[in-house]
């Protein structure tokens, strides 16, 4: 077990990255905190600034303006980090598959930029609250045998 | 000597029963929030955890910052906060003590802030100076209620020991318990919580000063927050409340440490946030008067003798 992907399993901040969603995962996404869903079970709180975060929890199929904010933000958040891709655009663009200004999904960026940034893909249009928790712990659970 | 100063340090009072004491205090707090706002809250090693995870994390330091004081400024409010804690615990439970210890408690009780304000100003953030700017100002607010407060005590105990404080509790009487009251106030802001934490907003400023911190120097902040939780709430109840002793004396420090605690926190769940200029008008026209009242009636008992003014 890796001290360190074990730390990030059982303390996950999240921040909460928007390229271009239409603002459904979003709230989805603050659902999460409220009261009946508390994902502060798990250690998650959502938190301000990138230099806090450990999962970057994205929503929305990466517009051509949105990503070098994106990279921005990955190159200033603090090693180690994971990405979750939250909803059926961050995985895999969804119905904008054809769009001209689009250029997602959120792995492709990433590995464009450094290819060992693991991604955690959480599909759902939008992902219900009980699947984003448990996509979250799921991944989370399989990180700690993961050195990052 | 040298051994059971090192004990002093590294062990009972100093930095392993603070940082326990310190985890187990930030857990209650959370969990508390947590029961009065209906969710189930975190498990009860949550705080170690972060702390944990935050020294395994990478350490960024901003290119526009003023890298010296970036990285010194963290340090000092662990401690100012571990010293207090020795200077505490053992005036209390040992009943070593020096003329002037509460007053220097008091000095040591600035550094944590004064940390955030140094390490806020050397990011180079505008958004983390701003947050700077107001802890320093919600400082200026907060210390004159504080002073005046315990200044009622000590006028109320008759000395400038801590170990004196102890020997009766000070909040027994009318002066004590007003200045009880202004001095949990005091507390309130001097912790950083809602309804006086402008410095941290999170949903305006996104963290306030700690915004360009990562990896263990934020980490170092958490240690001083866990800390501060553990020293402040002790303090009060050293000074106003009786303090605590061995044996039994403990179990009932112990309940009136907690007891602190959760009126604390309960303040911090049913309040909104103020700004800056209503904790200033509220900490110089309510608390400092109420503190000043105090200290006239502490001062008016004991030159015509009666105990319970």
């Amino acid at each position: 077990m890796n001290w360190k992907s074990w730390g990030i399993s059982k303390s996950p901040w999240l921040y909460h990255v928007n390229t271009g969603s239409c603002n459904n995962c979003d709230i989805e996404i603050v659902d999460c905190l409220t009261p009946k869903f508390d994902v502060e079970r798990f250690g998650g709180k959502l938190v301000g600034s990138p230099r806090h975060a450990d999962v970057l929890m994205v929503t929305g199929p990466m517009t051509r303006k949105s990503k070098p904010r994106f990279e921005r933000i990955l190159e200033a958040s603090a090693k180690p980090f994971i990405v979750a891709a939250v909803g059926t655009c961050a995985c895999s663009k969804g119905m904008f598959h054809d769009a001209y200004n689009c250029i997602g999904p959120v792995r492709k960026v990433t590995e464009a930029l450094d290819e060992e940034i693991m991604v955690l893909n959480i599909p759902g249009c939008p992902p219900r609250p009980e699947a984003i928790i448990d996509g979250l712990v799921t991944g989370l659970n399989q990180l700690k045998e993961v050195k990052l | 000597m040298v051994g059971s100063l090192v004990f002093d340090f590294f062990v009972f009072p100093g930095l392993l029963f603070t940082l326990a004491a310190g985890i187990l205090a930030s857990w209650v707090v959370r969990k508390v929030s947590a029961l009065i706002q209906w969710r189930v809250g975190p498990p009860l090693l949550q705080p170690a955890y972060d702390i944990a995870k935050l020294f395994g994390k990478e350490n960024i330091i901003p290119k526009g910052g003023a890298e010296w004081s970036y990285i010194i400024a963290p340090l000092l409010g662990p401690a100012g906060l571990l010293l207090a804690s020795i200077i505490l615990v053992n005036s209390n439970y040992l009943g070593t003590s020096f003329i002037g210890d509460v007053i220097v408690v008091l000095y040591l009780l600035v550094l944590p802030a004064l940390s955030v304000v140094v390490g806020g100003m050397s990011t180079g953030n505008s958004l983390s100076a701003m947050g700077s700017n107001r802890e320093l100002r919600l400082m200026v607010s907060y210390e004159l209620p504080l002073l005046l407060a315990v200044t009622a005590a000590i006028v109320k105990s008759g000395g400038l020991k801590l170990a004196i404080f102890t020997a009766r509790p000070v909040a027994a009487s009318v002066s004590g318990a007003l200045g009880f009251i202004a001095a949990l106030l005091c507390i309130q802001a001097e912790l950083g919580f809602i309804p006086f934490d402008t410095p941290e907003a999170e949903t305006e400023l996104m963290g306030g000063p700690l915004i360009e911190y990562s990896g263990p120097l934020l980490g170092l902040y958490k240690i001083s927050n866990l800390m501060a939780l553990l020293v402040l709430p002790l303090f009060l109840v050293t000074v106003f409340l009786g303090g605590f002793s061995t044996g039994w004396g403990a179990l009932w420090g112990a309940i009136k440490y907690l007891l602190v605690l959760v009126g604390i926190i309960l303040i911090k769940n049913t309040n909104p946030r103020l700004r800056s200029d209503q904790a200033l008008k509220f900490f110089w026209y309510g608390a400092a008067p109420l503190a000043l009242i105090a200290l006239i009636l502490a001062v008016v008992g004991d030159l015509i003798g009666i105990g319970w003014v």
